[in-house]
């Protein structure tokens, strides 16, 4: 940088002779620093504010808890928030072992070399894609190719038209087969129908598409992969801070490699993995576009949830990730722009809004917290 | 407590399991850390692979300029003959004579990212001047925060702020100021670029901050000592040296706009015109998936044309990124005193 | 300390081991190391009997740290290193092929620089060996835990607390925390690199002590900067310089009548 001290001190020496530059520009340009500072503050303050004074009314425990009702303009948005932590959970679940692993590996065994350097820039370039990319993505590659491939092989769902044609036929057959029998026994109207589509139902059914479609398991891994550098970067940091120190002491009692890393440098970096995975989730849990089309309803008749299941002591349903479920930012983007009574709809929309930017915010200032008191720095 | 007996116990070879364990291990992490060159490749592959089979059903060509041929029916041969053809850049897809034009797109797309970096850009300036040379620690320690609390508001947060807070009451604001010529749209560029520098001003503040504070203290101890005042520092000799670094940020900047998706399909309108009046209603390219693929899931070449956009912004977003990193390695060698 | 047979020749080769009748227990034979291109040893050959504490000494940079880290073979953990020459300890060379490195570490305990205790509890610290190579059964693993620390003189200063965070004990106390965090796993070798310089004089006094008291279980190679501490602790003393080994002999000799040209002017002061 040496080349670079002699122009800009020319340039500084300059400045100084020009005299009246002084005071006035500082004065100026201080001013602009300042007043641009402070307005985009009160901006944040102004956001917070507004939606906080609108929405604050309309909070209550009925309101967190009770489902919409009245064409989404009463009731509450429990299941907006159901979708949204359950979605969240399985989101973390997929995306921080394989994002600790990889930062593991990057850390800890890759040589400086042609990989090493790939899967940086797989990751920094992961990280730049834009997130209805990801919808588009996830879409076309979970939902249409996995998904539809998995109900073909796993449950026989026709994905074109001639498997369609191939189902179909069969039905055929079992429908002119079941009729001879009706016929041979002599059935009337109302049972004839009946028995019929009794038996082709029972030999030849439609299978139900299960994966195929729009789901919380699909939206979950597409958010995984949006979210995965996040939780890669900063594991690598915390993995990075841990000192050589203890490594070497680890090594010098007989420790191999694995050992070192899962006795000593993992529990040590605990804290700002746990600092990532809480940025993962707020990201996480900000994003709608990636799922716009990957199992989010604006009205869901249900919960996701299996039918119940016998645990032994008690019975109690549990999340089936492969049905369709509602989202706290979709229900607040339909609210917006799909409402048919806007004027009543506005505290509801308010008051949603409030509760995600509660939730980003308390683990936005969780992660700032953690980071500050375990001495990361960014 | 037997030393030996305890020695004995301790004293075992390595053993071929515990070595084929540790390869094992060894071999699963290499795994998760493809998984990252997967994920990127499969998301290109992917796109491309969709996308490019729209080329059997339209030219290339039809992407930059819709071609319609409108007939006529001419009385005396009593034939229905083709009018020549017009070149028009729509982008219509659902229609008759679906028009597949990326241009109004494009341009929509760097209309908003263009006013949103400039905006970003001045106040970026401003904040991370302020973050690096004035700011004592304490008003570090609280505004820093702030800008990553600002950052971290989900984005269909400030969508619908626009939209229901500050659309409307703009919007009558330039009506009353008699600019009801100028200003027709309620949602429009202008609206949709001030949401999305909300979210992007933090990140070149703070991208900014860093290069700044990157310049050694050296560089500007030398320039007070000629007797140039502190600004005189910074406008002449601080920024000067940290240009490649703001750049960098700036462009990163204009590169997360580019892929912001909820704000511009709230509040920048939703009509795909070709305009340079910041105050007219544009689409996206991002928009324009967001709206158009839910109609479009069961593939033809609609969805094709879409999964081909798509496969655009990746491409645009991986250039800007190269960019990037080009530029910001230069900065880092060139700080290297 | 087995009596010493009178010198064969006035003149003593480097090398060679002169202090004692008995074969040595830790053997450097004609040692040259390499990390990457660079030559950290020349052609070291040294003797360290059972039972006897060596000093090496030398200035910054001479190689004693290096070649102590060579036999454990924890320098291995910098990429691209190479050897030449052999280092036997216990009667196999430690570079073999069928030699196991982990076991290899188990017989030799080291103790660093700055103490570096894991941020765990005292006890867990202690235990940390045991556990890593299966001993899981509690009482044995709390027997090796209050012998270990008994042996490195802490177990009275800490056996009210041993579940407390072994970070929050004095830099002198850590220290003799790693102490019997190695003994733990019953090794025959010490190495210590420089383990009192980042201690005051009184915990410096207390692992001096201990050291004197291992001498008699564990062979013991120390890493000193500190001509006094060489003087006090060990019965041999070893000389390097800028890679290559000066001079070795008792100590004793090494202080009052060093052979050596370079030997006089480093223990003098007058270089170094």
């Amino acid at each position: 940088m040496s080349d670079e001290i002699l122009p800009s001190l020319a340039r500084a020496r300059q400045a100084s002779a020009k005299g009246g530059n002084g005071p006035l520009w500082s004065l100026i340009f201080e001013t602009l620093i300042r007043c641009t500072t402070t307005l985009v503050v009160l901006v944040l303050l102004f956001i917070l504010g507004t939606i906080f004074y609108e929405g604050a009314g309309h909070i209550s425990w009925e309101f967190l808890s009770q489902p919409p009702s009245e064409g989404m303009t009463e009731g509450g948005i429990f299941p907006a928030i159901f979708g949204t932590v359950f979605l969240v959970i399985f989101m973390i679940l997929m995306a921080l072992p394989i994002g600790v692993f990889s930062a593991v590996f990057m850390v800890e065994y890759a040589h400086e070399g042609f990989f090493k350097r790939v899967i940086r820039a797989a990751v920094n370039n992961l990280a730049g894609v834009p997130s209805i990319v990801f919808g588009l993505f996830g879409l076309g590659f979970f939902v249409l190719f996995v998904g539809r491939n998995l109900d073909y092989y796993a449950l026989g769902v026709p994905r074109n038209a001639a498997e369609a044609q191939v189902i179909e036929l069969r039905r055929t057959e079992v429908r002119t087969a079941a009729m001879k029998e009706a016929d041979a026994r002599a059935l009337q109207e109302p049972a004839y129908t009946e028995f019929i589509a009794q038996k082709v139902e029972a030999s030849a059914p439609i299978p139900r598409r299960v994966f195929g479609q729009g789901a919380m398991f699909w939206a979950a891994a597409t958010l995984a992969i949006l979210v995965l550098p996040v939780i890669i970067v900063s594991t690598e940091e915390s993995l990075r801070a841990v000192p050589a120190s203890v490594r070497e002491a680890a090594y010098a009692l007989g420790a191999t490699k694995w050992q070192v890393i899962s006795t000593v440098v993992l529990p040590m970096a605990r804290p700002g993995i746990l600092t990532g995975a809480i940025l993962a989730i707020a990201r996480g849990a900000g994003e709608l576009a990636p799922i716009l089309f990957i199992g989010v309803v604006y009205a869901a008749p249900n919960l996701p949830l299996t039918e119940p299941i016998n645990f032994y002591f008690f019975q109690m349903p549990v999340v089936n990730p492969f049905l369709e479920f509602m989202h706290l930012n979709y229900h607040i983007y339909s609210l917006a722009t799909q409402s048919t009574d806007t004027e009543k709809a506005r505290p509801i929309q308010f008051a949603t809004t409030l509760v995600l930017v509660v939730l980003t915010f308390v683990m936005n200032l969780t992660a700032i917290i953690l980071r500050r008191k375990y001495g990361t720095r960014r | 407590m037997n030393p030996a007996a305890i020695r004995a116990r301790l004293r075992h070879p390595t053993s071929f399991l515990s070595l084929a364990r540790e390869r094992t291990i060894e071999g699963a992490l290499m795994l998760c850390g493809a998984i990252s060159i997967v994920a990127i490749s499969l998301i290109f592959i992917f796109l491309f692979k969709e996308g490019l089979q729209a080329l059997g059903s339209i030219h290339l060509g039809d992407l930059y300029q819709a071609k319609t041929v409108a007939q006529k029916y001419d009385a005396a041969t009593e034939t229905t003959i083709d009018l020549p053809p017009q070149y028009t850049f729509t982008w219509q897809p659902v229609s008759e004579k679906p028009k597949f034009s990326f241009v109004p797109l494009i341009l929509g797309s760097i209309g908003v990212a263009g006013i949103s970096a400039i905006l970003s850009t001045l106040a970026g300036l401003g904040i991370g001047i302020y973050l690096s040379e004035i700011a004592s620690e304490r008003m570090r320690s609280i505004i820093k925060p702030a800008m990553e609390l600002l950052v971290g508001i989900p984005t269909i947060v400030v969508g619908f702020f626009m939209l229901a807070v500050v659309a409307q009451p703009t919007f009558e604001l330039f009506q009353s100021l008699g600019m009801a010529k100028v200003y027709n749209d309620t949602y429009n560029m202008f609206i949709g670029a001030l949401g999305v520098s909300v979210v992007i001003i933090p990140v070149t503040a703070s991208l900014v901050d860093d290069a700044l504070r990157a310049i050694p203290m050296e560089l500007r101890a030398g320039s007070l000592s000629l007797g140039a005042t502190r600004w005189q520092t910074t406008w002449r000799v601080v920024l000067p040296a940290a240009v490649s670094g703001v750049l960098a940020a700036v462009i990163l900047g204009f590169g997360r706009a580019l892929g912001e998706t909820m704000i511009v399909l709230m509040c920048a309108g939703n009509a795909p015109n070709i305009t340079v009046n910041p105050f007219d209603a544009v689409r996206t390219m991002t928009a324009t998936i967001a709206v158009e693929m839910g109609a479009a899931a069961q593939g033809g070449t609609h969805a094709q044309v879409l999964f081909l956009l798509g496969a655009l912004l990746v491409t645009l977003s991986f250039v800007l990124n190269l960019i990037v990193e080009t530029i910001a390695a230069r900065f880092r060698k060139r700080i290297r005193l | 300390m087995p009596p010493v047979a009178p010198l064969k020749s006035d003149r003593v080769r480097p090398g060679s081991d002169p202090t004692s009748e008995l074969p040595p227990y830790v053997e450097v034979k004609n040692l040259s190391y390499y990390y990457g291109r660079k030559q950290a040893l020349y052609d070291v050959t040294l003797g360290v009997p059972k039972n006897t504490v060596l000093a090496l000494i030398g200035p910054s940079g001479c190689g004693k740290s290096t070649l102590v880290k060579v036999i454990n073979r924890i320098c291995e953990l910098n990429p691209d290193t190479r050897h030449e020459g052999d280092v036997i300890v216990g009667g196999e060379s430690i570079f073999s092929q069928k030699t196991d490195v982990i076991e290899l570490r188990q017989r030799i305990g080291m103790v660093f620089q700055r103490p570096n205790p894991f941020p765990k509890s005292i006890y867990e610290n202690v235990a940390y060996g045991l556990r890593l190579h299966g001993v899981r059964d509690r009482g044995t693993v709390d027997d090796v835990v209050e012998w270990a620390l008994h042996h490195a003189a802490l177990w009275e200063e800490v056996k009210d607390r041993l579940k407390t965070s072994a970070l929050e004990l004095s830099g002198g106390q850590q220290q003799r925390l790693c102490i019997a965090r190695a003994l733990a796993v019953q090794p025959d070798v010490l190495l210590m690199d420089e383990p009192c310089s980042a201690l005051d004089p009184i915990a410096t006094a207390k692992i001096e002590e201990l050291i004197i008291s291992l001498k008699a279980e564990y062979t013991i190679l120390i890493v000193t900067h500190n001509m006094q501490q060489a003087a006090r602790v060990s019965d041999n003393t070893a000389l390097m310089w800028l890679g290559k080994l000066i001079e070795h002999n008792r100590t004793k000799e090494i202080f009052t009548n060093p052979r050596e040209k370079q030997t006089e002017e480093y223990i003098t002061g007058r270089s170094g």
